[in-house]
């Protein structure tokens, strides 16, 4: 009997705390009404421009015609996916993808903390300032313009070739040569950003305790010690993360920078899947394709950074993950 | 010992960080010099200072209307675009701003969304084409208008301000709206001016949307009369104007090529500087927590 009791008194004391609890939601629905129909715009503006779109990638499983439309176009299941897995081109595209940006990790990761780790060591604020303004500043230029003076660098007249000049080599047709192509990307794209990102160095380096600095000098250390022995120790954490984020963005060649510094005789070398998409969708009008392509590299990016977020979060903490 | 040795360190780490900044600023001096070298300088090439300055090219590209006129557009765009954004921004931050809003964890997740995924160029395209965006500046400004990242920021820095002041207002009878325009915005102009150069240093360098969504000469950008010019070697009117400045000078095309890129970044060599803490800003609250 005691037992029921219990049993019938609970019911009745989650039921009261829930009235109370539906009563709070009720009151607050009705305090921050003015906020939620505030909200309306956004809410809206994401379904339309955010989810919309990705309920368009169904066009990669449909021979879509622009006639027809997207509800019109017949389904074609994998076919798109087949078509491009079986086009030896998309292995090019696919291998130039990989190249140019793993060319450019391997180079462009350690350039920005080299940067920063000894441009921190100079003593003369303004100098420092100065180098540091002057580093970011292709961040604020356009792709268009960095791409047409890259181009003029290394054109026939262009200073590089002036310079070989001087050793006796014949000028190079840089810009159309499939030799020299991808470095000629490798290195405009690292000039123009190790300074950006060498500013999450330049904050990690200056979160430095500089009483571990005083205390190594009183121990002794020079600077090339406490560098190796503080400063590099210290940094681990912010470059493993930063690596791991790269690697998500394997598949992101730098279409901006290609787009505008490639032409028709290095496609062999420079063409990339951003590039291609573009082509094949906007150019040829090959919507299901072009989409197919697209939707299968988002695909490898979205699985690539959900595993980085993973390590992040293994090594660093919640801190350091996306989200 | 260990000063002589630090010493000659100095030494070399100021000579390497000069080089550094030879290198990052010698390839946008090449084009000072071409602009003004009415000689041979973008022929002979390894010049580090024009043999003799003419404004000529200068004087003939003040001529190039299309220039201008992407010029205006892309001053249009990028005070429309600031203006809508951060508008937006800024009534979605504030509601989120509350922590006990109803629903507020679901809003935030269903934004997140930017982060994750997102539908890629042809399905984004044709949007544009369906909602009748097409050659209109409303494809420009209005698909990126609503950044979650600049939303999550602004939140933040709405629930710094202190609750005190909302709180003393609601006493005295306002209502959440007149609060947000009367005590929030006003409170919040450090970050809507953050904010506000992001997004239009965006627009002010964006291309690829406007290549995309407007095929009229009248609404190009800047961005895409340059593309034009120094990408595409593609200049219908720049033509009229080379052949006036290859009568003194056989390499003409690179040094009109030169003077619109200086024309172009202009502005933005000059406001930079001042500007660049705002971004660094930026990158150090993303990399904190995005």
């Amino acid at each position: 009997m005691s037992k029921t009791t219990v049993l019938a008194g609970q019911p009745e004391w989650n039921g009261q705390m829930k009235t109370r609890d539906a009563r709070s939601k009720r009151y607050a629905f009705k305090k921050y009404r003015v906020l939620l129909i505030m909200m309306i715009p956004a809410l809206l503006y994401v379904l339309i421009f955010n989810y919309v779109p990705i309920y368009g990638l169904l066009i990669a499983f449909e021979d879509f015609q622009v006639t027809k439309g997207f509800f019109g176009s017949p389904w074609v299941g994998f076919a798109n996916f087949q078509k491009a897995f079986s086009d030896p081109y998309f292995y090019q595209v696919l291998k130039n993808t990989v190249l140019i940006s793993v060319y450019r990790m391997l180079w462009g990761f350690p350039i920005p903390i080299l940067f920063a780790l000894l441009l921190s060591e100079v003593k003369n604020v303004r100098f420092k300032k100065a180098v540091q303004t002057a580093s970011y500043l292709p961040h604020f230029i356009s792709w268009i313009i960095l791409g047409g003076i890259f181009m003029s660098i290394f054109s026939l007249e262009g200073p590089i070739n002036a310079i070989l000049g001087i050793f006796g080599i014949d000028p190079i047709l840089f810009m159309a040569d499939t030799k020299y192509f991808r470095s000629i990307l490798v290195i405009s794209s690292i000039l123009a950003s190790f300074g950006w990102s060498s500013i999450i160095y330049f904050a990690a380096i200056t979160g430095v305790d500089p009483h571990l600095h005083e205390a190594a000098v009183v121990d002794g250390a020079g600077r090339f010690k406490r560098m190796i022995y503080i400063t590099i120790p210290l940094l681990m954490p912010v470059i493993s993360i930063m690596l791991v984020l790269s690697m998500s963005g394997i598949l992101d060649a730098g279409f901006d920078q290609i787009f505008n510094m490639y032409n028709p005789q290095v496609y062999d070398v420079a063409d990339i899947i951003d590039t291609y998409v573009y082509r094949k969708g906007l150019i040829d009008m090959d919507y299901g394709y072009a989409t197919a392509v697209g939707l299968f590299k988002s695909g490898i990016g979205l699985i690539l950074m959900l595993t980085a977020n993973g390590l992040a979060k293994k090594m660093g903490g919640g801190d350091y993950t996306l989200w | 010992m260990v000063r002589s040795g630090s010493k000659i360190a100095d030494i070399l780490l100021y000579a390497f960080m000069t080089a550094v900044l030879v290198i990052t600023l010698y390839p946008f001096w090449t084009q000072v010099v071409i602009s003004l070298d009415g000689g041979d300088a973008a022929y002979s090439s390894f010049k580090l200072f024009p043999s003799k300055i003419s404004f000529d090219s200068y004087k003939l590209a003040f001529d190039f209307d299309a220039l201008w006129v992407g010029y205006k557009n892309t001053i249009i765009r990028t005070c429309l675009g600031v203006v809508i954004s951060i508008l937006a921004t800024a009534i979605t931050a504030y509601p989120l701003s509350k922590k006990d809003l109803p629903l507020n964890k679901w809003i935030t997740r269903f934004m997140l969304i930017q982060f994750i995924i997102g539908g890629g160029l042809i399905p984004n395209y044709l949007l544009i084409k369906y909602l009748g965006l097409y050659n209109t500046i409303w494809a420009l400004v209005i698909p990126g208008m609503l950044s979650t990242f600049n939303v999550l920021i602004m939140r933040n820095f709405f629930r710094s301000l202190p609750e005190s002041l909302e709180e003393s207002a609601m006493v005295d009878g306002a209502g959440f709206v007149r609060i947000f325009i009367r005590i929030i915005l006003p409170l919040s102009m450090p970050i809507i001016a953050t904010e506000a150069l992001w997004v239009g240093v965006g627009h002010w360098n964006a291309w690829f949307d406007a290549l995309i969504y407007t095929n009229d000469t009248n609404k190009e950008m800047l961005q895409l009369v340059l593309r034009r010019i120094i990408i595409q070697n593609n200049p219908t009117q720049f033509s009229d104007i080379l052949t006036k400045l290859q009568d003194k000078n056989p390499y003409s095309g690179m040094q009109l090529q030169a003077t619109v890129i200086m024309l172009s970044i202009l502005p933005m060599l000059v406001v930079y500087p001042f500007m660049q803490k705002y971004f660094v800003k930026g990158i150090m609250v993303g990399a904190i927590k995005g």
